[in-house]
């Protein structure tokens, strides 16, 4: 059926361009014929009317998407230099709005403006060196601005120092899911190495070195829990090939590398039922729950079940290419007050529980 | 050996296969390169389809992709397949010999000045290079356990391990040989486009007389041999680890079941080779559709290129700083964010010269004389895409902002208008200014016309919205988005996209029909269409041995003598002698 459709609206493309071109033909045939295929008044004066319509369309489009698509940028950061990140992530795109808005409506209106006419002659106006000055040197005024911004964020993002306060927390993947190790009573991770997977039946899941006192408490989870106020330590590994943690929510994003460690941290702000509350994302779930709705029609017509309800969960994705299933690699993440996440932790099984078994 | 062209019997494999003339090898270039581009964008097509409406049935997948495809649904393996040899074919196959190989071969001798290029013979065997290395890529989409699947910068250990996935298998083999015999072909190009820019100008013909699209071409020719070498070997040294047991690229490996006996390399480490060719290879793509800009701008304003000195600067300060920004591909790679820190700061130093190229172009159009040719309109498009997606590219190249976009749509949306469409413009661009030149016939205009307008829209409407869903943190090269349903809202979005690129698909027939119909039906062209002032169109309408029936011209000016005062045409071409008391613009 879709294919069908698919092909209608592929012959009435067809269609409408045949006819765009015979319109063009049409219009010309009334002036004396001019078959020499170069662009003569008539051409001039439609495709730069065209151009000023084209700036039209680029204005439209732009406004047409935020006012349209608008809800979806940007989530609300739950994290403390996610809302770093969005300040300078805003001062950016205002000035790329102030300057695509102006530099687009130069060209397009001098495309339309100067467009050629019989007996009319360009200016001979090849240089002129304190214009371009000008446009060297503001660029260079702006970008430094953005620059020492963008740096002192930078750096303070990445400058992970260890801290007793910190909970440690590593990331573990592998083809096609994700693991989470915490440190156990003794705040340390044991080492681990991909050699001891083999281990316990495989019940070591990330392969803890068993010899290492320091592991024995680790624990293992499949779900991320995050005491909400607290700074976060992720330690990245991953067992076979490539895979990026992202975690848009948070504002936070760092490769899986096999056979080395990556670091990343930051401090949730937002616990997971708060981020429900905001009114943003109470919207995004109604809308949201409104087209499984509609999709679910289609499927129970078709003799399929329905599509769940929706609730809003923080997420971790697999954002680097991994292999087949890359498309479905997540982790569901819970932020929760401390004693919660405490509460919850306890109740976990750590490494020597679990090889003991 | 130019000037010798004496007259030998030519047969039809000397003249049409195994030439030599570098109008013909263009030729070449340009129609390997078309039918690369039909399949490259064939298959956005495909993939479009998968990403509007996931895991549908449709007969076209059955069609095309037959056991991949079972029942006519995509399979994912397929879907990743798919995006690799798409973006493999449009930036190595279309865009860089396509581009590059056509039109340094076409222009160079011909506005130079030079009977040929400095070696016919290395030409040949540099464009045949490029037609094995193309014939083995398509051949990879026909092995058993499908192509080379792990996006088109495969990074290993994906690329590395047939467990991974199965593209990593013959069809990841076949790949690295077609892209290292593909360097081979674009390092014999350059090092031949470079010696001839060097050495065979005509007499008269200074570097700084040189047509702004040479300049592109001989520093891109330079990028070239400075990068492509580095690909070279990081493709050998992933070869070793693949069938040879080195690990380079590989340790503590622990896949299907197994322990690997890799130990000690660096994924990181190709990513660093890989990026020191990729990002080169963005202005290697770029510059010299930049390049034909400025002389399509000139020619069809009637105007001077406002700022010759400043856009020769602006491509020189490009092409170095190219070689020293390649980190930002890498900011959340593992390594130390003490380089995250240098990159952005030379990331965002490119926009300074970006920033003078597009204001000098749109100083160029003020005041001109504007003949709207498609040339032209493309030339203009690609000024407009350049903008549109160079401007995202403060947000990509801070490393700061990198974090949350890093591999989302707004990395595809960004590329692909800079990069993608704007060369692709700068290709069209060039066809329909050069085609007269190329076959001494003219393109029909009012399908030109179509064909700009339609793609100029859809190339928005494809793109545009794809800065949104990639705001939203959808991730790119994702099969589908039903495993999240946080991403429900972004399929109509999604269904928008695709309508947008089947229409602009259905726009390049209109391109393709004009091709090849002008190339047998088109209007016979004159020498100098659309009054130029280079020196290619100083030669005769067909083609000949040397270009030049008689002695070379000199060069007497620059090449931008349009509309001067105290002329009655409004250009002069570049070996017209300075008239009495005329003086040449100091540039």
């Amino acid at each position: 059926m879709t294919a069908v459709i698919l092909f209608a609206i592929l012959v009435l493309v067809g269609v409408a361009i045949w006819q765009i071109t015979k319109i063009f033909e049409l219009s010309q045939f009334r002036q004396t014929k001019d078959d020499s295929q170069v662009a003569n008044d008539q051409d001039n004066h439609r495709n730069g009317q065209l151009m000023f319509a084209f700036l039209v369309f680029i204005y439209l489009i732009t406004i047409y998407s935020f006012w349209a698509f608008g809800d979806v940028l940007l989530p609300d950061a739950a994290s403390e230099h996610g809302q770093d990140i969005d300040r300078l992530m805003w001062i950016s795109f205002a000035l790329i709005f102030f300057v695509q808005t102006i530099t687009q409506a130069l060209l397009h209106y001098f495309s339309w403006k100067y467009r050629g006419r019989k007996g009319q002659k360009a200016l001979f106006y090849a240089d002129n060196d304190k214009l371009e000055f000008i446009w060297t040197i503001i660029p260079v005024i702006t970008l430094a601005g953005l620059i020492m911004y963008g740096l002192f964020t930078w750096t303070s993002i990445m400058n992970i120092e260890e801290n007793d306060e910190a909970l440690v927390v590593e990331l573990y993947a592998q083809q096609f899911n994700w693991k989470a190790r915490y440190a156990g009573a003794d705040g340390v991770l044991g080492d681990a190495n991909v050699r001891f997977l083999q281990d316990y039946d495989g019940l070591n899941l990330v392969g803890i070195d068993a010899s290492d006192p320091n592991g024995l408490d680790d624990v293992v989870v499949q779900e991320l829990h995050l005491p909400k106020g607290r700074q976060i330590i992720f330690k990245m590994r991953s067992q076979d090939v490539l895979h990026s943690a992202y975690m848009p929510h948070f504002r936070a994003q760092m490769n899986c590398v096999p056979g080395m460690i990556t670091e990343f941290s930051f401090t949730p702000t937002t616990t997971t039922e708060e981020m429900r509350q905001t009114p943003d994302m109470a919207a995004k779930v109604e809308k949201i729950n409104k087209i499984r709705y509609e999709n679910s029609k289609a499927l129970i017509a078709d003799g399929d079940v329905a599509l769940d309800a929706y609730q809003f969960d923080y997420l971790l994705l697999c954002n680097k290419i991994c292999g087949a299933s890359h498309y479905n690699m997540q982790m569901k993440i819970v932020v929760e007050e401390e004693r919660d996440f405490n509460k919850w932790l306890a109740q976990q099984t750590t490494f020597a529980q679990t090889i003991q078994q | 050996m130019g000037a010798d062209h004496a007259h030998h019997k030519e047969t039809f494999i000397t003249k049409y296969i195994f030439s030599q003339d570098h109008k013909m090898i263009a030729k070449q270039y340009l129609i390997t390169g078309l039918i690369m581009g039909i399949i490259g964008i064939a298959m956005s097509l495909l993939f479009r389809l998968q990403l509007a409406w996931p895991e549908k049935s449709f007969w076209v997948f059955e069609t095309f992709l037959g056991k991949w495809a079972p029942e006519g649904v995509m399979d994912p393996n397929v879907y990743l397949a798919l995006v690799t040899i798409h973006g493999t074919l449009m930036v190595f196959f279309v865009l860089t010999a396509g581009l590059s190989g056509t039109f340094s071969n076409l222009l160079i001798p011909l506005q130079i000045g030079a009977r040929d290029m400095a070696s016919g013979l290395l030409n040949m065997i540099s464009y045949w290079l490029f037609f094995l290395s193309s014939v083995i890529m398509i051949a990879s989409l026909f092995v058993e356990s499908g192509p080379a699947a792990a996006g088109w910068t495969i990074y290993p250990p994906l690329s590395a391990l047939p467990q991974a996935q199965p593209g990593s298998g013959l069809g990841m083999t076949l790949w690295l040989v077609s892209m290292a015999i593909f360097i081979a072909s674009s390092l014999l190009g350059s090092l031949n486009y470079i010696v001839t820019v060097i050495n065979l100008r005509t007499k008269g013909m200074s570097m700084t007389r040189l047509p702004l699209t040479i300049w592109a071409f001989f520093v891109t020719a330079i990028i070239g041999v400075v990068s492509f070498p580095v690909l070279l070997s990081a493709a050998l040294m992933l070869i070793m680890d693949r069938s040879f047991g080195t690990s380079f690229f590989l340790s503590d490996i622990f896949i299907q079941g197994e322990v690997l006996h890799y130990q000690g390399g660096s994924p990181v480490l190709y990513e660093h080779l890989f990026w020191f060719l990729g990002h080169p290879e963005v202005y290697i793509v770029l510059l010299p559709a930049l390049g034909i800009t400025s002389e399509v701008l000139a020619t069809n304003a009637r105007k001077p290129i406002f700022g010759y000195r400043a856009m020769v600067a602006s491509i020189l300060a490009i092409a170095f700083l190219s070689t020293i920004v390649w980190g930002h591909h890498m900011f959340i790679s593992g390594m130390n964010p003490f380089l995250g820190s240098v990159f952005t700061f030379t990331t965002l130093l490119i926009a300074i010269p970006s920033a003078v190229k597009a204001f000098n172009y749109i100083t160029t159009l003020w005041k001109g004389n504007l003949q709207m040719n498609p040339g032209m309109l493309f030339s203009i498009g690609l000024v407009s895409t350049f903008i549109s997606g160079g401007l995202t590219g403060i947000i990509l190249g801070d490393s700061t902002l990198d974090i949350n976009v890093h591999d989302t749509y707004f990395v595809v949306a960004h590329f692909h208008l800079v990069m993608g469409i704007s060369a692709l413009y700068g290709l069209f661009a060039g066809v329909y200014h050069w085609f007269p030149k190329m076959f001494g016939r003219m393109m029909n205009k009012n399908l030109g016309y179509v064909h700009f307008w339609v793609t100029a829209i859809c190339a928005y409407g494809v793109f545009f919205p794809m800065h949104f869903i990639g705001m939203a943190g959808l991730p790119r090269r994702y099969y589908s988005n039903t495993a999240f349903p946080y991403f429900d809202d972004l399929a109509n979005i999604n269904v928008i996209i695709t309508i947008f690129a089947l229409i602009a698909g259905a726009a390049q027939l209109v391109f393709l029909y004009n091709f090849i119909a002008s190339i047998f039906y088109g209007k016979k062209a004159v020498q100098n269409p659309w009054k130029s002032n280079t020196l290619e169109w100083t030669t005769p309408v067909e083609h000949i041995h040397g270009n030049w029936p008689g002695e070379i011209p000199h060069v007497e000016r620059w090449a931008y003598d349009y509309s001067k005062p105290g002329h009655d045409e409004d250009f002069i071409p570049q070996n017209v002698p300075l008239a009495e008391g005329e003086e040449e613009l100091q540039h």
